[in-house]
């Protein structure tokens, strides 16, 4: 089995005297997509941003591609391959849709036929090119976000909650997007609530609960054993939209 | 099975059209212009329209710094006024000296000069808001109470420091020959070294426009302003931008130094620290963070002073005053606001 | 009785009681201590601007604003006198209390559209519309020289009971003359003490606490129900009352009033350099820090200048120590306390004293 693309052992993080993440232990397996499931407030979105580096670590290892980036700063870990999409979307409104993927080509000048790609299955990127991406919609911001972590390919995604607050048709774009994603050599670690969207999409889950990670293994049996999802996320497949 | 209301099956794919360019601001300055057109003669007008334009180009230049560097760093440096005086007092360096150049009537000779007196002191400046930001304003940053008081502070130091390194008395700086005195068009008079004021000043606010839209630094700054951190997250180093900004925001208002001293044709250590109100007020106006406001803000301002200055004198003391409060209540964030009020 | 008199807002270190109670007894006595008018100029400086940076700790240190109109309200209390009895052939008390009632009514409405217009703002805008606001006004007096006498400012005669000239008995007590000036010395004493006294019981008051509330984190006393706008705007115009009277007081004492004194950036820089050394937020760091630094002034001036003319011969040396850089060393000394200092010296003491 080849080598997990990120580990994280034992990490916790400590935000101001709040102590968030209490030693998690996280492996992402190179290729496919890794779900991070959990309630409100479990400290999915910490650990996102333990791993940016947005908030450092205070105890514990993060090892991305062989690295321990638990001490690096923000820009270099995204400059060893970590592209992220935070919860807000963060796109820059007072630029283009252009320049806001301009801004996250690094090497250079936009590629013509990667942008094209990703245009297939974002479409309105095409359509509002040269306008400001404060004017477009929620679900059109989250497609900028996207394209942005993926103008370039890059090692890892960290994706934060993309479907919340999306009309379901909006929904049905960004799990279309993820599928041709997963074809690619890009590994997802995705933070989601919404049960359904991941449950197809998903190849290993882990289950976070009060700054730890409960249970982790394969999506597969995760979503075939409706009683440990009772147990772990308080629901069943069924009632969960 | 729950009842749902009848979903559309098309992805909604409208978005707000593009914002129309916010151009009302821009037309005040014309507007203002032509208001007073009609209460004073036309040479006159342009003598005034000129020196207004002249001044303001000059505030302009020297606020620029200011205002970018407080959209971009949330940094209010109050002593920005350090670097109007160090630039103007190290540009003497080289006119001092080379005083015989500038006394030939020969335009090449004074320009490069100037040119060469100006690429000093913008060094100089720059050096200067390096080490200014590292040492005094970076162990502040977030606090901005504390920025505050030490940016004073600092601004105490430079202009005491100025005295002691070139002497507390005045400086005397006359214009170069061959920009004194005016040209003639018809009936008014337009002062040579204005003329340079507002070219140098146009000059300056097309170099920052195109820089902040049309390169990729630019973008990273315009980007830096709304999220520093997802900037970062794109794989930038923050820090260095900012300090870079800082210290082209120095180099600025260095120049502004040079160009507003010799306007004066006198040094004094406190010159900055005198234009600082002026400053403040154009980049309250022109509202936090924008080049343009700034730009607009500063030729308003000037143009009223020198309006104001010669249709009623006494009422010109407080015409800054006056216009902050207009514009203010007309648009509280200023004339273009980043959002950052 | 005494924790009545402070409002419980006791020193809470022995070395700064005793400090305190030094300095206490030093502008009592003042006229019978030290002989001669420039230690009594001294001191009546002194307690002038204890209570003129007091109130500004009450604006930076309790409620933190930072504003630069503070010298403004300071110059239209001592305007306020100056012109009032300047504009009369005999100066009576009765001019003089409508200058100051007049001084009051302005200070009031200005603090208060000010505070209505910027206070809603952040506190980087409020700063430089204040700034803006002030030298426009610093500008306005020295250019309306008829009115306010320019840039020279103006002299004026003092009611009688006041003037140096008058004797209140014949024979002298402990060596000085019972005249005018002694009389206003304790008018400006007893004036400073109470306003001082009042601040005290403003802040130590439930009005105070909100304020420190606000201070720390606005968005929870919003939050949990006040009205923070009010509180801020009621304590801008307390401030700026205060101000007033101490720029009267002052008036007072100097029979003159000029731009200079009062209105000038210097005067208000002095005023920040105070309130960071001595302790923001304490009130107490007003007392320490005006009487150091009013103290250094006068008297630290000479040294330098000595020592300037020893260092004759090495040139940046001389002038860095010339008396007129002065501020040069005060500048520093300023970033040093706001980096290194931050409670000032009151707060270094009280964390002596909690240390043991």
């Amino acid at each position: 089995m080849p080598e997990p693309i990120l580990t994280l052992s034992g990490v916790h993080t400590h935000i101001g005297q709040y102590h968030i993440l209490q030693g998690v232990d996280l492996v992402v397996p190179r290729g496919g997509l890794t779900v991070l499931l959990g309630r409100n407030g479990a400290g999915k979105t910490t650990t996102l941003r333990t791993i940016m580096g947005l908030w450092k670590a205070s105890h514990g290892s993060i090892l991305f591609d062989g690295r321990d980036i638990t001490r690096m700063s923000t820009p270099d870990i995204a400059r060893a391959g970590i592209a992220y999409v935070p919860e807000s979307m963060a796109v820059f409104s007072e630029l283009t849709v252009r320049e806001n993927l301009y801004l996250a080509a690094r090497s250079g000048p936009l590629d013509g036929a990667r942008v094209d790609w990703i245009c297939g299955f974002f479409p309105a990127l095409k359509k509002f090119w040269h306008y400001p991406a404060g004017n477009l919609s929620g679900g059109q911001k989250q497609m900028v976000a996207i394209a942005r972590a993926i103008v370039e390919p890059r090692k890892l995604l960290l994706v934060d909650e993309p479907t919340k607050g999306l009309a379901p048709a909006i929904v049905q774009s960004l799990m279309m997007a993820f599928r041709e994603l997963k074809d690619t050599s890009t590994t997802i670690l995705l933070v989601e609530q919404n049960f359904n969207f991941v449950k197809s999409l998903g190849d290993s889950v882990g289950v976070m609960d009060d700054g730890r990670i409960n249970h982790s293994g394969a999506m597969r049996d995760l979503a075939h054993d409706e009683a440990l999802q009772q147990r772990l996320l308080g629901l069943s497949l069924d009632s969960h939209q | 099975m729950s009842a749902t209301l009848p979903v559309s099956q098309t992805t909604p794919d409208t978005a707000l059209p593009a914002a129309r360019r916010d151009i009302l601001p821009l037309l005040l300055v014309p507007a203002l212009a032509l208001a007073v057109l009609p209460f004073i003669s036309l040479p006159t007008w342009v003598t005034l329209t000129v020196a207004g334009l002249a001044m303001g180009m000059m505030i302009f230049i020297m606020a620029s710094g200011l205002t970018l560097v407080f959209g971009l760093m949330s940094v209010l440096n109050f002593g920005h006024g350090a670097f109007v005086s160090v630039g103007a007092f190290s540009a003497t360096m080289v006119l001092l000296p080379m005083r015989g150049w500038l006394e030939a009537d020969s335009l090449p000779a004074n320009l490069g000069v100037l040119g060469l007196a100006v690429l000093v002191a913008m060094l100089v400046t720059a050096v200067l808001g390096w080490a200014f930001e590292r040492v005094v304003i970076m162990p502040v940053y977030g606090q901005h109470l504390k920025q505050i008081l030490v940016t004073m502070g600092g601004m105490i130091v430079s202009e005491q420091l100025i005295n002691v390194i070139w002497g507390a008395d005045q400086i005397a700086l006359p214009l170069p020959a061959s920009l004194r005195g005016a040209i003639f068009l018809g009936d008014a008079a337009i002062e040579k070294y204005r003329l340079l004021a507002v070219v140098v000043g146009l000059a300056v606010f097309a170099a920052m426009f195109l820089t902040l839209n049309r390169t990729r630094i630019g973008l990273l700054i315009r980007a830096g302003v709304e999220n520093g951190e997802m900037v970062e997250a794109l794989g930038y180093r923050v820090r260095r931008l900012f300090v870079g900004v800082f210290a082209a925001g120095s180099a600025l208002a260095g120049l502004g130094g040079v160009m507003w001293g010799l306007y004066k044709e006198t040094l004094v250590a406190s010159m900055g620290s005198e234009i600082m109100v002026m400053v403040f007020i154009v980049v309250i106006i022109g509202g936090l963070g924008s080049i343009e406001g700034c730009f607009i803000g500063a030729l308003l301002m000037a143009l009223l002073h020198n309006y104001a200055g010669f249709l009623a004198p006494k009422l010109n003391l407080v015409s800054n005053i006056v216009l902050m409060i207009a514009i203010l209540m007309w648009r509280p964030a200023g004339l273009y606001s980043k959002g950052k009020l | 009785m005494l924790t009545r008199l402070l409002s419980g807002d006791l020193p809470r270190s022995r070395l700064l009681s005793s400090v305190l109670v030094l300095i206490l007894l030093g502008l009592l006595l003042a006229p019978f201590l030290f002989p001669g008018a420039r230690p009594l100029n001294t001191a009546a400086t002194i307690c002038v601007y204890i209570v003129l940076v007091a109130s500004y700790d009450l604006l930076l240190g309790y409620t933190g604003i930072v504003s630069f109109a503070h010298t403004m309200f300071y110059g239209i209390g001592a305007y306020g006198i100056g012109i009032a009895l300047a504009s009369v052939d005999e100066p009576a008390w009765s001019v003089m209390l409508i200058g100051l009632a007049l001084a009051l009514a302005l200070t009031v409405v200005l603090a208060f559209v000010i505070g209505l217009f910027a206070l809603r703002v952040r506190a980087i805008f409020y700063a430089m519309i204040t700034l803006a606001v002030a030298s426009s006004f610093a500008v306005l007096a020295s250019q309306l020289s008829d009115f306010t006498g320019g840039e020279d400012g103006r002299t004026f005669s003092v009611p009688e009971l006041l003037s140096p000239g008058f004797t209140l008995m014949d024979q002298e007590v402990f060596g000085r003359a019972v005249d005018g000036k002694l009389i206003t010395y304790y008018i400006v004493f007893a004036g400073c003490a109470l306003l001082f006294l009042f601040l005290l019981r403003l802040v130590n008051s439930p009005f105070g606490r909100v304020l420190q509330a606000i201070r720390e984190n606005e968005f929870r006393a919003e939050a949990i129900g006040y009205r923070t706008m009010y509180y801020r705007i009621v304590a801008n115009v307390l401030a700026a009352v205060v101000a007033c009277l101490a720029g009267a007081l002052m008036a007072l004492w100097l029979r003159y009033v000029g731009p200079k004194t009062t209105l000038g950036f210097e005067v208000m820089t002095d005023i920040l350099l105070i309130v960071v050394i001595g302790g923001m937020g304490t009130m107490y760091g007003a007392v320490i820090g005006a009487t150091l630094f009013i103290l250094a002034q006068n008297y630290l001036k000479t040294l330098m200048g000595q020592a300037s003319e020893l260092l004759a011969g090495i040139p940046m040396l001389a002038s860095a120590l010339h008396p007129d850089r002065w501020m040069l060393w005060l500048g520093v000394l300023f970033i040093l306390s706001v980096y290194f200092f931050p409670i000032g010296i009151v707060g270094k003491l009280r964390l002596r004293r909690l240390r043991r």
